[in-house]
């Protein structure tokens, strides 16, 4: 299974990314740059976290009209996992990938600390690992986390089970109903605020991160590798 | 050409952190007059004139950019420039 770490001129934690993926998790992974036409050769897609293109206007309203978001948006509708991490999931809301839209934390403070984490489906491609229920703990770092949809959304959302990751105990951003990840209608989009990639390795202060993107090649090989 | 001035705000229905922080602190400074503030944000866009139609360019620039329509409000008025 081989990755892709999308770069847009801002982006910040793509580094991370690509040491979670390459060094920790042991998979094929490449950087690609946001003006490119193609993501055909990838599995999967990371939207990293950063300020792409200086959060100018809205967190990732411009991003998402680069070149490659066609290419993602492809790759969203041809079943592959992407996932948004932090300004990625800004992106994906911006490009409609996600339903919702992010406001500046309720504090107005920019918050970068560990937070709890509940996991609320563990029957996704990107949460199998876990135990449903499970509480992990993974850091946030973010001043626009505030997850925000209408009611209608919202009963949507609780309907199909979309909501992955919601905030233990206490909410740090004044988000709806503790919302801190949720996927696509499919499944196959995943968008969170907090950052599994720095959560992937006792020595950075947790290693819970790491089984998310265990779960994506799991749940990749079971479908595409014979013998898997 | 014509001169666009695109106000954004945020819904009525969503909180406004920005907004509540500034209410907060105008009332501090003795203006309890003021029952609400919304914090936008303030477009100026020069546009020249083409076959297209000014109006329905301008509300698709805000649909689909300008403004999230998700959580904000739009609203714009559009003056002819005076050529010099």
């Amino acid at each position: 299974m081989k990755f892709a770490v999308i770069v847009f001129p801002g982006s910040n934690c793509d580094a991370d990314m690509y040491h979670a993926i390459k060094d920790e998790l042991g998979a094929d992974v490449e950087y690609v740059w946001h003006t490119e036409e193609s993501l055909e050769s990838f599995d999967g897609i990371l939207l990293p976290g950063g300020f792409s293109y200086g959060d100018y206007l809205r967190s990732g309203a411009i991003a998402r009209f680069s070149n490659v978001m066609k290419e993602v948006i492809k790759a969203a509708e041809a079943g592959k996992p992407v996932l948004g991490v932090c300004n990625g999931f800004q992106i994906l809301l911006e490009a409609g990938l996600l339903p919702g839209a992010m406001r500046r934390n309720n504090s107005l403070k920019f918050i970068c600390r560990p937070v709890e984490l509940k996991v609320e489906n563990s029957q996704t491609m990107f949460s199998s690992e876990y135990q449903q229920g499970e509480v992990i703990t993974v850091p946030i770092a973010h001043g626009e986390g505030n997850y925000y949809c209408d009611e209608e959304t919202l009963a949507e959302l609780k309907e199909n089970n979309q909501i992955v990751f919601t905030y233990n105990g206490m909410n740090p951003n004044g988000s709806l109903e503790n919302i801190a990840g949720i996927t696509n209608k499919k499944g196959n989009v995943l968008g969170m605020m907090p950052h599994p990639e720095r959560a992937v390795d006792e020595l950075l202060g947790s290693a819970d991160g790491l089984r998310l993107f265990q779960s994506i090649v799991k749940n990749w090989r079971e479908a595409h590798v014979v013998n898997a | 050409m014509y001169k666009v001035k695109v106000f954004v705000t945020l819904r009525e229905s969503v909180l406004d952190p920005q907004g509540t922080a500034v209410k907060s602190s105008l009332h501090s400074m003795n203006y309890k007059e003021v029952d609400d503030v919304r914090i936008g944000k303030y477009m100026e866009l020069t546009i020249e004139k083409s076959d297209r139609d000014i109006d329905v360019i301008v509300k698709e620039m805000c649909e689909r950019l300008l403004a999230n329509v998700v959580i904000e409000d739009y609203r714009y008025e559009i003056e002819e420039a005076v050529s010099k």
